[in-house]
């Protein structure tokens, strides 16, 4: 037996706790204003009050306590001991016996039905416990309600699931990404003039022609500079990293994460290319020293 | 006459904030999540939501208005389900299930923009 239902059962054995009186007897004025919250015009208590007002009367008000022989709260405080810190309520199933008369007072008496757990549910692993309240007049039972609670350990909160940035794919640099994709370190040149350039444009800066092409580079060149990156978060990357501006041997620059650990980067660090393929679509480049 | 199957009028509540707190206090339920937004938002809720006490009274009165005064409830049953905040419309729909003598057993959904706030029974008995 775990210890939760150890106690569930000592609280069970309390059986009915004593009866708590209501503030004030069943009275017209605390109907009419229940009846004008809820919008209800019924004409059917002027003698009586509604029936679902029965908790009503016994309720606990601002300054409320619950007794120490209220076996819900007992079992709640034992739950909370336990881990399972939160609650919801799941049932509740009120039967009216008879309905009650004004100037009549009530008091409620509780008893603990059930715990039945631990059950695993969408909100967490938690305990379903079940109470009786019954309201009395005198020695008769007017009314009993059956509520029922799920009380919980919240289940942690998955972690959100990281969009990858992605570099954007347009005319003017698909020729790149879709050689990263093949193990090319491809170079954007002017057809016109010959010239390389990095990063990737429609137009020559040198000679203003927009011919672009492409040659493969060899892949070698020496850290121009360098950045670790401590902060913000980057989402599939473990902090810090590098990222490095590579000054190529055909003498663009170019930049990528740098995979070497920062104390061991300097300016001329000798690098060359690496492809690393995040999924089908997507081949970054990658720093390496060599 | 109440027949098996007969539908009832739909009953549709605006939620607003008044509604919420009116409703919270005229139940003598003072729980800071019916009537302060500040602190229904630091316990994780969006906004003040509806107490169950009012739950069971406005399924009373979903089926009282439509049965007449003259109907005794005798038991009104609910499962509680998505919460219902602040600035919600809460429509009741129900229909009358099971016959038994002069009682009667009407089922009702009051649902929001949620899903299922709550759904039970109601039993009643005509004079």
């Amino acid at each position: 037996m775990t210890d939760v239902e150890a106690a569930a059962r000592q609280v069970m054995g309390w059986g009915e706790s004593a009866r708590r009186p209501g503030r004030d007897p069943v009275n017209l004025p605390m109907v009419r204003n229940w009846l004008e919250a809820l919008g209800d015009a019924s004409s059917a208590y002027a003698e009586e009050a509604p029936p679902a007002m029965a908790q009503v009367w016994t309720m606990g008000g601002l300054h409320h306590t619950r007794a120490d022989d209220d076996p819900l709260g007992a079992m709640l405080a034992v739950l909370d001991e336990a881990g399972y810190t939160s609650i919801v309520a799941t049932d509740c199933e009120q039967t009216y016996h008879r309905y009650l008369r004004y100037g009549e007072e009530v008091a409620l008496a509780a008893r603990l039905e059930s715990v039945v757990g631990p059950k695993r549910t969408a909100l967490g692993e938690g305990w379903f416990v079940t109470t009786r309240n019954i309201w009395y007049v005198g020695d008769e039972p007017v009314a009993e309600m059956m509520f029922r609670v799920l009380k919980f350990a919240p289940a942690p909160a998955e972690p959100p699931v990281e969009p990858l940035i992605r570099p954007v794919v347009n005319r003017d640099t698909a020729y790149f990404w879709e050689g990263t994709a093949r193990g090319e370190l491809r170079i954007q040149r002017c057809e016109a003039c010959g010239e390389l350039r990095h990063p990737p444009g429609p137009m020559c800066p040198s000679c203003n022609e927009t011919k672009p092409g492409w040659l493969v580079a060899s892949g070698l060149g020496e850290v121009y500079s360098y950045v670790v990156h401590h902060h913000p978060p980057v989402p599939g990357r473990t902090l810090p990293f590098v990222v490095a501006l590579v000054e190529l041997d055909e003498g663009v620059r170019l930049m990528a994460e740098l995979d070497a650990p920062p104390d061991e980067v300097h300016i001329g660090l000798p690098v060359r290319i690496a492809f690393a393929a995040v999924d089908d679509e997507l081949t970054m480049p990658v720093w390496r020293r060599r | 006459m109440i027949t098996v199957g007969e539908e009832l009028p739909p009953l549709s509540i605006d939620v607003t904030p008044t509604f919420v707190v009116s409703t919270a206090l005229a139940t003598r339920d003072f729980q800071d999540v019916h009537h302060d937004r500040d602190l229904a938002v630091q316990r994780g809720s969006k906004d003040i939501f509806l107490n169950i006490l009012t739950d069971t009274g406005l399924v009373q009165r979903f089926v009282t208005d439509w049965a007449g005064p003259a109907v005794r409830v005798k038991k009104i049953a609910i499962r509680l389900g998505v919460p219902c905040y602040a600035y919600e419309t809460l429509t009741f729909t129900g229909q009358v299930t099971e016959h038994d003598g002069n009682e009667y057993v009407v089922s009702v959904a009051g649902r929001n923009s949620l899903g299922d706030h709550v759904t039970g029974t109601v039993r009643i008995e005509v004079p």
